[in-house]
């Protein structure tokens, strides 16, 4: 039983990483209608960013911020310098030119700073907290939670409450009519590109002190895993996502706890199949017309 | 098909050359193969061996990316179901035939499964799917280590070839021949009925459903033809490499064989010899670059790069790929 | 299509012809590939780029630096040592082809210190057809110790058995009694390294392994935390090492570390732990080669001279001694071979044996024995750096005992370079 409590907790703060990168995913989803599957390299290359300034200033903060900073910029400046440009008659041709970038900025990057691991270290200690012997949460995962939470909130706002955000949906769904009703459309999609990519530079600051440090193929594998928990949620629901990804992460915690470390890999292909085959839409879909 | 395309796109001869038998290109380029293997030093006829077991697998992405529209980034693992295959049949039996045979079709089964997965999934979900398949491999060959031998893999039993020629004069006719056959197989699938039906459920789906093509079984018979090239491909770098292990077949190479038919053109055989020709030669130019500059950084990162900016440059300029530039320049003149 | 082969033909033609004229020129009059009256061509493959490049990436280049002094000095018999450096990316499938690159197109007398069990093994095959000399193979793996099927293949680093041996002969006489449990990868490190621990130890109290693919050791460190073990010995890469040392500290869980020579450089411990690394203090771990830390030691005041003037003052870690050491056992094999340098003549010398350099140790080689460094000495993680305590052992890794080496350190000579002995 304790061993089942341990694997839980440790699952579920795994499972709030992947939930942060799965919102990104989500947001420019609803923005863009595209998968990003540059989102793990423009996180990384954010992430260098923030914690060459951590490194340059010893303040954790500063770095954190330049690093969200820079996701909205470097969102912003993808979407205006080259996603605009991309002919998206075909889903095909948005794919191919992320993956284009994923080898820019991977490669860039290793010409910067070299292919090394670079430490990075968490704003709040990682000691869990214990309870009855067994370890639960620790403040950094409280962190990551609220961290998690506060962006599904403000998303949730920003779409329903706010008329941006149902510009920006509109945008996405229906760009011709949208643009007759007088919706600036590149501007909306712009501004997409930009929140996902803060979104994403926010999940990847969470990240990166878990594993094994900054590294230019940081977020390869973790792809995967977000991307699992985005599909899982629906792909348009923040709500979905969180949940998708604290599903993928209580799984793979549980196929490695008590099935052994090499079968988790193929337990997330193998639910990711599961999903994709019985609930196409996720576990949360309110559409159904929308799939042609 | 040309009749219903706008009236400058008749005036380029793109109708001629369909009427080209395959044939006609596959001969010459065996016997051009043959001379060159002659002619080139033991490291170029290494990596004329290397383009070829490419092209293989180039090609069948070609037909399932560019005739059908399908993605898929999970080709790097059906070619490593293609190699495993090959080095247990080795290493059990030591027939070279029937060890190419059975990687054939071990990995056509395989893509048999992914295909009938990937009939009812579309763009991005297509693509991460396979994704997904992708970096499965060395889980795979760890989880079954008494088979696969975890991340060290297996080496690859085979006989020497005899005396009068080299070991990479060898390898380069086997890898080519391969190559050959594929392209002309492939040519000759894509000319026929079914590369039509394939064409037709890229452009429309319920148009082509309306004409009465199978959809599902189209989309998943071009899965399983390319994933059959993938599995020959596998079994060439098998017997290239002389081993195989889950390192040889990671996430970057997956993505380097879509880059590689993007690059070339999508949809045309010609393209998947442009990819797979740039996937030898790219990195090569990058170390030597690397090299000259005297920074260890550049090595490596540098092709990366390289492949990032030109895949991207493409993509934007010329969407049909390398091998469109003619057309398109021609059909610019025409309306100029 | 045709007009595309076309083109492609006329390109390959025009490389083969002049990589053909490069091939003829450069070998020159002697008939041994790479060596000429005047230079001696080595190439090498190692990850400089990938997941697996990080640390391994500073070998190459710190022996290329000793090299580089040597050829400041006058060279070899008149000879000055290229060392051809490529990257493979950790990718089996690239060293096939940047080896062959070396042997076939470069010309290389010899493949020095290729890096990686899983990316060498699949070149074994070619370069013994090609009877290309494959020296120093940087990895613990048995597999170079093979000289009737590999006559031409030898190793540098302890294997992987012969060190859980000497660790596990510490933690016999440290911990009687104690429960000891062990993590390692899942592949023949861990393996092999497990097998040499339980040949002294007998069966370990748990047993977990993890792969490079999933980076949480969560569920292991609990499973070794639950079972209470007192002592945990790793066979962990550093980015594993570091994970699974601040994952049991995240859970509460203080155990004994005793850490493989492959994940324990303090250096690469220390920057990937950041802010944690006081969790270092008191790790065990072992090691063949002076630290770099040590600034008393003679061949590390050599190796960092080398290593301002020739290695563009890279920062001075594990690695880099690791590559300088490589070099001169190179060179000490090229000085027994002689003036009349073949690739025959080369392999016998290394089989002659007698080396004695930097290591603690001496090197096995004979004509039976191909392994590399045949023991190691423990060290204790104090204040972020890392020193030798106790003797360094010695053992194989069949059956033969673990015994204490008597042997003491060698100096290095005046100049820095082996003399013909």
């Amino acid at each position: 039983m304790d061993r089942f409590l341990y694997l839980t907790f440790d699952g579920l703060s795994r499972g709030a990483v992947y939930a942060a990168f799965a919102l990104a995913l989500v947001l420019i989803w609803r923005a863009a209608r595209i998968v990003n599957f540059a989102q793990g390299a423009m996180a990384v290359a954010t992430a260098y960013a923030g914690y060459s300034v951590t490194n340059a200033t010893g303040s954790y903060w500063l770095g954190f911020i330049v690093a969200i900073v820079g996701g909205l910029v470097l969102g912003a400046l993808v979407e205006r310098v080259v996603m605009r440009f991309v002919d998206h008659s075909s889903p095909l041709n948005g794919v191919v030119v992320a993956l284009g970038l994923v080898l820019i900025i991977q490669g860039v990057l290793g010409m910067i700073y070299g292919n090394e691991f670079r430490p990075a270290p968490a704003p709040f200690s990682r000691d869990a907290f214990q309870f009855g012997g067994v370890a639960l949460l620790s403040r950094y995962d409280l962190f990551v939670f609220a961290a998690v939470g506060a962006v599904v909130v403000l998303l949730t706002l920003l779409f329903t409450r706010t008329p941006t955000g149902l510009r920006m949906r509109a945008a996405a769904f229906a760009p011709d009519v949208s643009r007759l009703l007088g919706v600036p459309v590149s501007g909306m999609l712009t501004l997409g590109w930009a929140l996902a990519a803060a979104v994403g530079s926010l999940a990847g600051m969470l990240v990166v002190p878990t594993e094994l440090g900054l590294h230019p193929n940081a977020m390869d594998l973790l792809f995967i895993s977000a991307f699992t928990a985005a599909v899982l949620g629906g792909l348009d629901s923040p709500v979905g996502a969180v949940v998708g990804g604290l599903v993928v992460g209580l799984l793979l915690t549980y196929v490695s706890g008590y099935l052994g470390a090499t079968v988790a890999p193929m337990a997330v292909l193998i639910l990711l199949v599961v999903v994709l085959l019985g609930r196409p839409d996720g576990l949360f879909s309110r559409a159904k017309a929308r799939t042609a | 098909m040309t009749t219903i395309e706008a009236p400058e796109k008749v005036t380029t001869n793109h109708p001629k050359t369909k009427r080209l038998s395959p044939l006609l290109y596959v001969v010459p380029a065996a016997i051009l193969i043959l001379a060159l293997t002659y002619t080139l030093p033991p490291f170029r006829n290494y990596q004329l061996a290397t383009v070829g077991a490419y092209l293989c697998v180039t090609a069948g992405l070609t037909i399932l990316t560019g005739l059908n529209g399908q993605l898929s980034l999970g080709h790097g693992a059906l070619m490593a179901t293609g190699a495993y295959t090959l080095a247990l049949m080795q290493n059990r039996f030591n027939v070279l035939a029937l060890g190419i045979l059975a990687a054939v079709l071990v990995t056509t089964v395989a893509g048999g499964v992914i295909g009938l997965a990937a009939a009812r999934l579309r763009g991005p979900y297509l693509a991460g799917l396979t994704l997904a398949v992708a970096v499965v491999v060395p889980s795979i060959a760890s989880t079954f280590d008494e088979t696969f031998n975890s991340d060290q893999g297996l080496t690859v039993a085979l006989e020497p070839p005899p005396d009068a020629v080299t070991v990479e004069q060898w390898q380069a006719w086997v890898c080519w021949a391969g190559a050959l056959v594929t392209v002309l197989v492939l040519a000759y699938l894509a000319r026929g009925r079914f590369g039509r039906d394939m064409k037709a459920v890229r452009d429309d789906e319920t148009a082509a459903k309306l004409a009465g093509i199978g959809v599902a079984r189209t989309q998943v018979l071009a899965f399983v033809v390319s994933a059959a090239c993938a599995g020959l491909a596998g079994a060439l770098f098998a017997v290239l490499a002389q081993s195989v292990s889950p390192g040889a077949f990671p996430l970057t190479l997956s993505l380097f064989l879509v880059m590689a038919v993007v690059i070339g053109g999508l949809g045309r055989l010609s393209g998947a010899l442009i990819g797979a020709v740039l996937l030898v030669a790219l990195p090569e130019i990058a170390h030597s670059i690397a090299e000259d500059a005297g920074s260890q950084r550049l090595e490596g990162n540098l092709a990366l790069t390289f492949f990032g900016v030109v895949l991207v440059a493409v993509m934007l300029a010329a969407p049909g790929g390398l091998a469109s530039l003619r057309w398109k320049r021609n059909k610019q003149k025409g309306r100029t | 299509m045709r007009r595309t082969a076309i083109v492609l033909t006329a390109v390959l033609l025009a490389a083969g012809c002049s990589s053909n004229g490069n091939g003829n020129s450069s070998s020159g009059s002697s008939d041994t590939p790479g060596v000429t009256d005047t230079e001696i061509t080595v190439g090498t493959h190692m990850p400089l780029t990938g997941p697996a490049a990080a640390g391994y990436s500073k070998i190459a280049p710190a022996t290329k630096a000793y090299f580089d002094y040597v050829n400041s000095k006058g060279g070899i018999n008149g000879r000055k040592i290229t060392y051809k450096i490529m990257d493979d990316g950790y990718n089996p499938a690239n060293t096939q082809q940047v080896v062959r690159q070396l042997v076939l197109q470069d010309k290389v007398f010899a493949i020095l210190n290729g890096l990686g069990t899983p990316t060498h093994t699949g070149v074994l095959d070619f370069l013994k057809t090609n009877r290309v000399p494959d020296l120093f193979v940087a990895s613990g793996s048995r597999s170079w110790n093979q000289p009737d099927k590999y006559p031409g293949t030898f190793g540098f680093n302890p294997d992987y058995t012969v060190e859980g041996k000497v660790l596990g002969t510490y933690v016999k006489e440290t911990y009687p009694g104690k429960k000891i449990c062990f993590l390692g990868q899942d592949d023949d490190f861990g393996r092999d390294s497990l097998a040499g621990i339980e040949k002294i130890l007998g069966p370990v109290t748990a047993k977990q392994s993890y792969v490079t693919s999933n980076p949480n050791v969560g569920p292991q460190i609990g499973a070794l935390k639950a079972a209470a073990c007192d002592v945990v010995m790793l066979a962990t890469i550093p980015g594993f090492t570091a994970l699974s040392i601040g994952t049991a500290a995240k859970i509460g869980y203080k155990p004994q570390f005793v850490v493989s020579n492959v994940g324990s450089d303090p250096t690469t411990l220390t920057k990937t732990l950041g802010a944690a690394a006081p969790l270092l203090e008191g790790v065990v771990a072992a090691n063949y080669l002076p630290l770099a830390t040590d600034d008393a030691n003679p061949w590390i005041q050599l190796y960092k001279k080398i290593n301002t003037d020739f290695n563009s003052n890279a920062e001075f870690d594990n690695n880099v001694v690791y590559g300088m050491s490589v070099g001169y056992l190179f060179v000490q094999s090229l000085q027994a071979a002689g003036k009349d340098l073949t690739r025959d003549n080369l392999i016998a010398a290394v089989e002659k044996g007698g080396f004695t350099g930097p290591g603690l140790v001496p090197v096995r080689f004979s004509a039976k024995d191909h392994s590399g460094y045949g023991g190691e000495q423990l060290t204790k993680l104090t204040g972020g750096k890392a020193t030798y305590f106790g003797t360094p052992y010695q053992t194989d890794d069949g059956d033969g005992a673990v015994a204490a080496y008597t042997g003491s350190a060698v100096a290095p000579p005046q100049d820095g370079i082996p003399t013909a002995q």
